[in-house]
């Protein structure tokens, strides 16, 4: 017997295969190499983007030392401040982190894991298309490196031309960059239609759209959003390329090309993008939230139609990331407007996870912290947004750290939070294994502390006037860097504790662990079925009613 | 292959940097608290009329100094501030209360509420009202940031790498190059990445029209005290205007990555009194004579 509470399924159904006798070896290359079950994928993800993610922060940690201090420490070739190698520094770190960090570990490894278990599916639509989504990363980070060892890409993660043309990079680095990127961007393309495709037709008999739990529908989103707009940027990188190798002068104004519509392509992936970051991190806080409340989520209709109008928002405000480049009146007012309406359905989310909690007996778990944290630290990413929408206001801090702190505040502690608040979450439920209590708070405050203590000083370099992406600056940044710098050794320190508690956790085994170790408040469908799961799960679709 | 060397020799650096650096970070974080209280509570009584550019452990935006940045500064500072602040205290208050309120301690039993029409409207509403409200300001700024009209006079701005050159095309298309100053021929080592050879210099109280434009890659024209940051766009000629209310020396930077020397192509600005400006543009016209700009036009229509 089945009963329904708007997005989440209550089932006492029990799967009667539990255990799967073509499980095959973890050992057997052939069975990581290709594979086209979603639970093996999902993990390959989240591997992919834990080792990624260390590498890019390690990237972010080097540039912390430097700017540490005023001067150039670090950043030298042959005694000379190097900005070449500093800009491919912010450049890779960049890169890393959105291709290879928070996408892959958001959409490809939670996306893969749970949404076919939260819709009752055996797997996803196309298994052996999952596994070449998975597998196209792997080249496109091995490109990325090479592009380093090369000479580097110092063109920031935007790649704007002339920068990125001839005239500013004639080596074969920006090339290799381009190339990465059409991996990173096939592969997140083949993903979303998986998605889209599993998501509308192999959710279980019963389960129509209003029932479907909010992270699927939060997948389907990000899905949409990369099917319209991941082309356009793999159609423009394509241009720069042209312009680069064959002649052409789709961006080179001697030629009659324009500069400036190279940055209205870019963005309008690239706003998009933001969203295609935080959307699964919105569906992951939303069921955190809820289980550990033990409350059904408050106003789930209301959720999904914030995260629809945020998604089709979110593509119609790309120019706010160019108001100075001269666009005139009547454009900036427009993406000004349409940009802070955007605040009203994500006020809509915020207040929905509190009404969640309101009235519900609360558990502070480690997820539930993580979920807090991003509640918080979203809502101060927010009000700057707001700050930035307006056109005027912008013009004071374009292009400054007030900038920076406000992206880190909506990515590094909002999506990379809700990424660790779903790895608490889940983590048992994928591996086995109980990660201690004690262990995953004392990261979370470590990195909670770290994480703002180098983010939050930004605001204020970034209203005294202090540029981005500088190697160097004068002596009256100091105070704030140097704050900010020690923030992000605590953050550092705090993520590589985090790696080795997971690596010796998974050493130690797996344990008994009861399908839904988190009690009531988690009521989706993966909750009905053993941790780990059995290497099938659903073949018999359950059925859903009420 | 040059960079791979380079990496080697940082991660020598670095293993060196995290035995000295434990000291030095623990002073910074004491100055750090002192400095934030210092700021917050006796801000008003800090001279910024000695500060060029912004002070160090400064936390909001500097003095402004010309028509827009004061209404950008009254825009941030009596509206934006104070909203945002409430906003979050407000959240922040009621996340606070909820779980203190609702702990499993304090509620045993969940209650299995999930609607509330009447909530739901009222929290789309009011944000709509903040925003309706922020807007309306926000709309008269970005007219008057845009009302190029009554400009006494031109002056084009053109980004390189890695220096800004100026043209005074309505004085005769003079034009000079300004670079950074660095080593030896910076006196003032306070002023380092900041002072060029040639500063721009504007008359007081004068609306001046900024061209700007870019001879190889983007750049981006930005001086904070002005409220004025224009892309520099090969291709193409931006315009924005700048009236300095006040004389003094102004600082600014490049603000569009624009390769190596990013962080070495400040903008030096030096606002001086009409008079003095007259005596400055005679004997400019003569140094700088064999840059004249012949195939120049005046680019002022006078109305």
């Amino acid at each position: 017997m089945t009963t329904i509470i708007a997005g989440s399924v209550k089932s006492k159904t029990t799967v009667t295969h539990r255990i799967d006798e073509h499980t095959p070896s973890p050992y057997s290359i052939k069975r990581w190499l290709f594979s086209t079950n979603h639970k093996d994928i999902g993990t390959m993800y989240l591997v992919f983007a834990i080792v990624a993610g260390l590498i890019g922060a390690s990237l972010s940690v080097v540039m912390r030392l430097e700017l540490q201090q005023s001067g150039v420490q670090y950043f030298l070739s042959a005694g000379e401040p190097d900005g070449h190698m500093w800009a491919v520094f912010i450049t890779a770190h960049g890169l890393i982190m959105v291709f290879f960090t928070v996408m892959p570990a958001l959409i490809g490894g939670f996306g893969n894991w749970f949404v076919p278990l939260m819709i009752g599916a055996p797997d996803m639509a196309f298994p052996r298309m999952n596994n070449i989504s998975f597998w196209l990363l792997v080249p496109a980070l091995c490109l990325l490196v090479l592009s380093v060892l090369v000479g580097g890409a110092g063109t920031g993660w935007t790649l704007y031309p002339p920068l990125s043309g001839l005239l500013g990079h004639n080596g074969p680095a920006v090339d290799l960059a381009i190339f990465a990127m059409h991996l990173a961007g096939i592969s997140s393309i083949l993903g979303a239609i998986n998605f889209v495709v599993t998501i509308f037709n192999m959710r279980a008999p019963g389960m129509g759209m209003h029932k479907m739990p909010l992270f699927a529908w939060a997948l389907l989103i990000t899905a949409f959003l990369l099917i319209i707009t991941m082309p356009v940027f793999g159609g423009t990188i394509t241009m720069l390329l042209a312009d680069r190798n064959f002649e052409t002068s789709f961006f080179v104004p001697e030629g009659g090309g324009d500069p400036v519509l190279f940055q209205h392509l870019f963005w309008f992936f690239g706003h998009p993008e933001v969203y295609i970051m935080i959307l699964p991190a919105f569906g992951i806080v939303s069921h955190v939230v809820a289980t550990f409340s033990r409350k059904p989520v408050f106003g789930y209709l209301g959720m999904v139609y914030a995260m629809l109008s945020i998604g089709f928002l979110g593509s119609i405000v790309w120019a706010h990331h160019m108001f100075t480049v001269g666009m005139g009146f009547a454009a900036n007012a427009y993406f000004s407007i349409a940009t802070m309406v955007i605040a009203v359905p994500t006020g809509i989310k915020v207040f929905s996870w509190l009404a969640t909690m309101w009235g519900g007996a609360i558990r502070f778990k480690t997820p539930m912290l993580w979920a807090l944290g991003f509640i918080g630290l979203f809502v101060i990413g927010g009000v700057t947004g707001v700050v930035m929408a307006i056109a005027g206001v912008d013009l004071q801090i374009h292009d400054t750290y007030y900038i920076v702190g406000h992206f880190h505040y909506v990515l590094s502690l909002g999506s990379v939070f809700a990424i660790f608040a779903g790895f608490y979450y889940w983590f048992t439920k994928m591996s086995g294994c109980v990660i201690p209590e004690w262990a995953g708070k004392l990261h979370f405050w470590t990195t909670f502390l770290g994480v703002n203590v180098t983010f939050f000083p930004m605001h204020f370099l970034g209203l005294a006037g202090m540029p981005r992406r500088y190697v160097d600056y004068n002596e009256i940044f100091e105070g704030w860097n140097s704050v900010a710098s020690l923030g992000s050794y605590l953050s550092m320190t705090s993520t590589l504790f985090f790696a080795s508690v997971v690596v010796i956790t998974l050493a130690r085994g797996k344990k008994a662990v009861k399908d839904n170790y988190w009690g009531e408040g988690a009521d989706t469908l993966e909750w009905t079925i053993s941790s780990p799961p059995p290497f099938h799960s659903f073949s018999t679709p359950p059925r859903i009613t009420g | 292959m040059q960079i791979i060397s380079t990496v080697g020799k940082l991660a020598q650096k670095l293993a060196k940097a995290v035995t000295a650096r434990s000291s030095s970070c623990l002073k910074a974080f004491a100055i750090a608290i002192s400095a934030i209280a210092i700021d917050a509570f006796a801000s008003s009584s800090a001279t910024a009329a000695a500060v060029e550019l912004a002070k160090n452990w400064q936390l909001g935006l500097s003095e402004p100094v010309s028509p827009i940045a004061k209404q950008i500064f009254n825009f941030h500072n009596n509206i934006l501030l104070p909203i945002s602040f409430a906003i979050c205290v407000f959240v922040f208050a009621l996340g606070g209360f909820i779980c203190w309120r609702f702990s499993e301690k304090r509620n045993k039993k969940p209650s299995k509420r999930t609607h509330n029409l009447k909530l739901e409207v009222i929290w789309t509403i009011i944000p709509v009202i903040i925003l309706v409200i922020l807007f309306v300001p926000s709309f008269k700024m970005l007219r008057s940031i845009d009302d190029l009209s009554n400009a006494a006079f031109s002056v084009k701005a053109t980004g390189h790498q890695w220096y800004w050159s100026y043209e005074y095309p309505d004085h005769d298309g003079f034009t000079f190059d300004s670079n950074l100053l660095s080593g030896d021929e910076l006196k003032d080592k306070s002023k380092r990445l900041l002072k060029t050879d040639n500063a721009l210099v504007l008359p007081v109280g004068q609306k001046v029209r900024l061209l700007i434009t870019s001879a190889d890659v983007l750049h981006s024209w930005a001086v904070p005290r002005f409220g004025v940051k224009m892309d520099a766009v090969p291709g193409r000629l931006n315009e924005t205007w700048v009236q300095v209310d006040k004389a003094g020396v102004y600082y600014g930077f490049c603000t569009e990555l624009c390769g190596h020397g990013h962080a070495y192509m400040p903008v030096e600005v030096h606002a001086v009194s009409k008079g003095e400006f007259a005596v400055w543009l005679r004997d400019a016209k003569k140094r700088f004579a064999k840059n004249t700009n012949k195939n120049n036009f005046a680019l002022v229509v006078k109305e």
